[in-house]
């Protein structure tokens, strides 16, 4: 064709990038007006139980304190379960905040303190005293496990006869895993701000990953109309999954808002940030067997979650022990132990990122039992069809993903005696894992609009939680439309657009960038008839002959600017919107991004000391939009994965029911120290089923299976196979 | 945190004469201002020091240098003569906090710290330390990172400061003032250990302030390393730490210091251990004596078990470093 | 400031004073005592570029440059920075041109979401003042006071390591003048 650079593919920079390093980007928490308001939220400090009385004689007293608002003088909120469900939510009676009297878990909100200034409100609340009638609770998974009952799951079938071949395997092992409970914390708090308008109706800016689902569920909870309350989210400072669902601060904020008539902001503190959802504690066991060649026999995965009392929440936890590899006789089973706690949350990979730990680790048992390469195992066992839905798969670039990364490591060079490979006092571990994530698109709408000066605004519901939506979306339609990057705007984090589903499950550019780019050629269609309209030139060119570039349409020699074409249409701009929704293609087809993680790590032998000093991750997840932001997406999966293995944990106090390091001194996320280096590799994977895009998403493989690899460099390096994560130093002593 | 009255004295006098049971000096404030906010500790009147005249590092006619309290912990690790005489010191505040805390914190603050228990830090539950007499959940409760000599029935926190393990094993002197005049206390009288009155942490009066450390001409420069073992590659907490110098004459030890740190409500030191080690040679086998002397007295709970074997494995790695000359042999 | 006798009994509401230098502006204002800097700038300063990630001093997202020196935000009272010469994130870049460090964080994607962005930059300028990290090794350390979340690290060192030169130079000291 010509010299022009197609968006899709190429490494932008953010072009939100100016804003986020000045300063600028303004983030939930931060958007203020004359007279707002402050509220601090008190929490319970019991795991069970009721109040008796809440004396907040001497919080009230203070000049500058507005209200305190508990259970006894709330505002009226919904009664039944139904409209607190929101799109994220658990099979359950939604959790209430301020309803009635009972005390659910520790840390659970029990009042809001509003002042007119953030430090009087924070004061005001530590002079609430809270007079409780303490009730037995329950929080430990572990000694409750044989409590635990079938989590409400649709799990693939048993296939095959796991008992009989379990049994007679020339390697049968049985295999405990178990992992700790660990907080989102991204490194901006939950906040809404809520401001009040002249005519009763709210705009909120609140942290969250879907700006309609809170839309509905305010409107709901508070019986307003939908045109009464708009949420924006232009900035997400992290999420991670913590805001798939309304937060607790939202609801409370509101309930300020509208009971005293004023704009409210209530930000959470960091303690607060460990009581709401959470990625569970969970209890795996991987039973396994293979013959003597190496071929998986039989695997059963069960795993045990916690939940809390109201709700059972559930995840993937298993499934992909009967998809990862080729095995005919499969068992799988999840289940759910209530405990006096919060509902646990999607948190980054959800699901997967557990129980790949479980399957991850022991396929590296067994292949240490065969004596044969973990890589070689996994090659063996590859699995060409998804025998749990027993489809084939859209695309799976796996084999390139083991031979590019074991190639790019050096694996080959790899001495599979453990302690075998030493550097001075560090022992050298070389370990692997795979990973996969389901590839999933949702219903989604965009609506494009060019105005006569060439401008492309795009606009969706969606946000942008650091994933580079912004950027990407940019591309797409620049992509899709003809028109420059440069004069490209995508609109986003606003309940008023276009419907977006939540932003998670690496489904934002499947689905939104799907309802984008259709947008854009809807919109090139409506040019083309203004161009056949206004100039002889284009009379009788059909869709197929146009050719849209640099913001010009082109036919053989004619050549018209977009902008003009919108000038010429009679209308202010040209505008369309679309409603886009998965191909029925994809029905016939298993859909799944898929990983190899390599991992290099040094331990040292006395200390216990574990580095992660180098990760190859190869990643197989279709058309990448733009490699500079893939790239980072997986940098961030992959420590993620190295925090996973070796630092997260919340610590809760069974005989007090409470998290105890709910703080970022204690509750430790990796450090810039932490991190080796890190190469991150996408083979070429060509997808024309998965959605016209050809692309994949990338969220959340860059995480799944690479703690799994982490623990098995440890043993390559160690010969000491801990199961238990996270692999404190304390355990390899 | 609480309102409070703010003074800022510009003399030691004034300073402590402003002082009394309710009111805190504050200088760094990075450990302060955190305890108000968890309303750990809620002081009515604070009194900021940082316009005293407590800023100079010198030299004594001892030969050994007066730190001024209100130092800051990066401009000491950094101080040419500290990071020519004293690298034991300089490792050790360097093995602390952050970047930013460590540009904030003062000499003399640091002393102060107060113990990272969980129990103690959360206002919502008991703590003897925080609320005399309310219990110790941390006994039967999460003790991993709790201690292991020295404890009592009412406390089982330990001292998060890494600096303080180094002035023990440097054996420093605190210069403090009260109204009543000025004394100096040793170093290793400074801390207490919990006993009875857990909510107690060192020997300072209420109107006493420090006004400098002393550190006595012996650096340990040739002999000596701070090993810190931490969750994390930086930024957290000595599960263990040791101070280590050694003077080593020709094959044999001369003088020896080992400090712990992590493992008790204070720097913990054995001097019995120190003067057992004198007159041996520098070998694995006699730091491995050493260790397994210092820690036969250990009393761990039931989930940190595990620094009873870690300090062992840090003690001769760093007795072993410090007689190598201090690097870290890779 | 001369000692008062306090009335442990009725803390004063009263403002103090407060001067100092902002962004290398003279700013006059009136504070309570208990307003720590990180407020003073969020909340009645609307500075809002100073992030707060724990207010604990545990993840560096309030990283200012106090005197050319990096501290948190959260754990410094204001009172106590009369005088000062403070320089935020929003102080860094000369008009429109982006500070060097600036630029590399975008140039090499140092940030995602970029909450813990502002504090990263002052930090790394606070790093290139004090002169005491060269090596990736070094950067690695020197930047261990600042969490992110996202999982930048490698981007966020990549990116220091390319603006030290020019911050070292003396483009930009993150001084305000």
């Amino acid at each position: 064709m010509n010299n022009f650079t197609q968006p899709l593919g190429q490494p932008l920079d953010r072009v939100d990038g100016q804003l986020k390093v000045t300063g600028q980007a303004r983030y939930a928490g931060e958007f203020t007006e004359e007279g707002l308001l402050h509220g601090s939220v008190v929490s319970s400090n019991i795991a069970s139980g009721r109040v008796v009385r809440i004396d907040a004689s001497k919080a009230l007293a203070l000049p500058g304190v507005i209200a305190i608002i508990d259970h006894t003088n709330r505002s009226k909120i919904a009664s039944y379960d139904e409209p607190y469900e929101d799109a994220d939510s658990a099979e359950g009676s939604p959790f209430r905040p301020l309803y009635n009297d009972r005390v659910l878990y520790s840390g659970q909100p029990l009042a809001l303190v509003v002042a007119d200034n953030l430090e009087l409100a924070r004061y005001a609340g530590s002079l609430v005293v809270i007079e409780y009638e303490t009730a037995e609770h329950q929080t430990d998974l572990l000694k409750l496990q044989g409590e635990a009952r079938e989590a409400p799951v649709d799990l693939p079938k048993p296939r095959g006869h796991f008992q009989e071949e379990f049994a007679g395997a020339a390697i049968s092992l049985d295999l405990n895993y178990s992992t700790p409970i660990e907080h989102h914390n991204p490194m901006e708090p939950h906040a809404s701000t809520v401001l009040y308008q002249g005519d009763g109706s709210l705009h909120i800016h609140d942290k969250t990953q879907g700006t309609q689902n809170c839309q509905s569920y305010v409107q709901k909870v508070f019986g307003l109309e939908k045109q009464h309350v708009r949420i924006f989210a232009a900035y997400v400072g992290g999420a991670f999954g913590s805001g798939l669902r309304p937060q607790y601060q939202l609801v409370l904020a509101v309930m300020a808002a509208l009971s005293l008539k004023r704009s409210v902001r209530v930000t959470l503190t960091r303690q607060q940030m460990f009581t709401f959802g959470y990625r569970p504690r969970t209890l795996q066991r991987l039973q396994i067997g293979a013959a003597a060649n190496g071929r998986l026999l039989a695997i059963a995965h069960t795993a045990i979650g916690q939940t809390s009392r109201f709700e059972d929440f559930t995840e993937h936890v298993v499934e992909w022990s009967g998809m990862l590899y080729h095995c005919d006789n499969v068992q799988l089973t999840y289940k759910l132990l209530p405990l006096d706690v919060f509902t646990p949350l999607d948190m980054r990979a959800p699901g997967a990122a557990l129980g790949l730990i479980g399957l991850e680790c022991a396929l590296d048992e067994m292949a240490c039992a065969l004596a044969i390469d973990p890589l070689q195992l996994r090659l063996i066992n590859f699995a060409e069809r998804n025998q749990n839905e027993d489809k084939p798969y859209s695309s799976k670039a796996l084999r390139e993903c083991y031979a590019q990364g074991a190639k790019r490591f050096g694996w080959e060079q790899r001495n599979a005696e453990p302690r075998s490979m030493r550097q001075g006092r560090q022992l050298v571990g070389w370990g692997m894992a795979g990973g996969v994530w389901e590839a999933m698109q949702q219903k989604a709408s965009a609506k494009a609009r060019l105005d006569h000066h060439g401008k492309l605004t795009v606009s969706s519901a969606t946000t942008d939680i650091g994933t580079g939506t912004y950027t990407v979306m940019t591309q797409i339609a620049a992509q899709a439309s003809g028109v420059s990057v440069k004069d490209v705007t995508f609109i986003l984090g606003d309940s008023s657009l276009p419907t977006a589903p939540l932003q998670g499950g690496s489904f934002t550019v499947s689905s939104v960038g799907t309802a984008v780019q259709q947008a854009c050629e809807a919109l090139k269609e409506k040019l083309l008839a203004v161009a056949r309209q206004t100039s002889a030139a284009f009379a009788g060119v059909t869709a197929e002959q146009a050719v849209f570039e640099e913001g010009h349409l082109t036919f053989g020699e004619a050549r018209v600017a977009l902008a003009a074409l919108a000038r010429d249409s009679g209308e202010e701009a040209i505008e369309v919107q679309v409603d886009a929704e998965p191909d029925k293609k994809r029905e016939a087809y298993a859909t799944a991004t898929h990983s190899a993680v390599f991992v290099e790590v040094l331990v040292d032998e006395d200390l216990g000391i574990v580095k992660v000093n180098r990760v190859v991750s190869a990643i197989a997840a279709g058309r990448v939009v733009n490699p500079k932001m893939a790239r980072s997406q997986i940098l961030g999966g992959v420590v993620w994965g190295i925090g996973m293995a070796l630092h997260e944990e919340t610590q809760t106090d069974h005989a007090l029911g409470r998290h105890m390091n709910h703080n970022l001194a204690e509750y430790h996320i990796p450090v810039n120290a932490d991190i080796g280096d890190i190469d991150v590799l996408f083979v070429e994977e060509h997808d024309e089923i998965v959605n016209a895009l050809g692309s994949k998403g990338v969220g959340e493989i860059g995480i799944v299976g690479v703690a799994a690899a982490v623990a098995n460099a440890i043993y390559h390096a160690t010969g000491t196979r801990v199961r238990d994560f996270p692999i404190t130093l304390d355990k390899l002593l | 945190m609480n309102p409070f009255h703010y003074s800022k004295p510009d003399s030691v006098q004034d300073a402590v004469h402003l002082a009394g049971p309710a009111s805190r000096f504050i200088a760094g404030g990075t450990n302060l201002l955190d305890l108000m906010k968890e309303n750990v500790t809620r002081p009515e009147h604070l009194i900021d020091i940082t316009g005293l005249p407590l800023r100079e590092v010198s030299e004594t006619a001892r030969g050994g240098l007066m730190i001024g309290a209100l130092v800051s912990n990066a401009d000491l690790a950094w101080h040419p003569l500290i990071e020519q005489r004293y690298p034991l010191l300089s490792q050790a505040i360097l093995a602390g906090a952050s970047p930013q805390l460590r540009n904030m914190a003062s000499t003399g603050g640091n002393l102060l710290q107060r113990t990272r228990c969980y129990y103690f830090y959360d206002a919502s539950v008991p703590c003897n330390k925080r609320e005399p007499g309310s219990g110790c959940p941390a006994r039967d409760g999460l003790n991993r990172i709790h201690a292991i000599f020295g404890a009592s029935a009412q406390c089982v926190a330990t001292h998060p400061s890494d600096m303080c393990v180094a002035l023990a094993a440097l054996e420093a002197v605190v210069h403090v003032q009260g109204r009543g005049g000025a004394r100096s206390i040793e170093f290793a009288d400074f801390h207490r250990l919990p006993g009875e009155a857990p909510e107690r942490d060192n020997q300072l009066a209420d109107d006493e302030l420090i006004t400098a450390i002393e550190l006595p001409a012996a650096g340990f420069a040739d002999c000596s390393h701070y090993l810190k073992i931490r969750d994390r590659a930086s930024y957290a907490f000595a599960l263990v730490s040791v101070a280590a110098a050694l003077k080593v004459v020709g094959p044999i030890i001369r003088e020896a210091r080992l400090v712990l740190g992590g493992v008790a409500h204070k720097p913990w030191r054995d001097k019995a251990v120190e003067s057992w080690l004198t007159g041996k040679a520098p070998s694995r086998e006699t730091f491995t004596a050493a260790a397994d002397t210092l820690l036969q007295n250990a009393e761990p709970l039931e989930h940190n078990a595990f620094k009873v074997k870690l300090a062992r494995r840090a003690i001769v790695r760093a007795l072993s470093d410090a007689a190598q000359g201090g690097q870290p042999d890779e | 400031m001369s000692a008062t006798t306090p009335d442990a009994a009725q803390p004063s509401f009263a403002r103090l004073p407060l001067g100092l230098t902002l962004n290398g502006q003279e700013r006059q204002l009136e504070i309570l005592p208990w307003t720590t800097l990180l407020d003073l700038l969020r909340e009645q300063l609307d500075l809002v570029g100073t992030k707060k990630g724990c207010d604990h001093g545990q993840c560096g997202a309030c990283t200012v440059l106090l005197n050319g020196k990096r501290v948190n935000a959260c754990l410094t009272l204001a009172v106590m920075c009369d005088g000062a010469d403070l320089v935020t994130v929003e102080g860094l870049a000369n008009g429109e041109e982006l500070h060097p460090m600036q630029r590399a964080f975008i140039k090499h994607d140092a940030f995602q979401c970029g909450y813990c962005t502002p504090g990263q930059i002052c930090s790394a300028v606070g790093l290139a003042n004090e002169g005491r990290a060269q090596t990736s090794e070094q950067i690695r350390e020197g930047m261990s006071g600042n969490l992110c979340r996202c999982g930048a690290y490698n981007n966020i060192r990549d990116a220091i390591e390319e603006a030290l030169p020019a911050c070292m130079q003396g483009v930009g000291q993150g001084g305000g003048q």
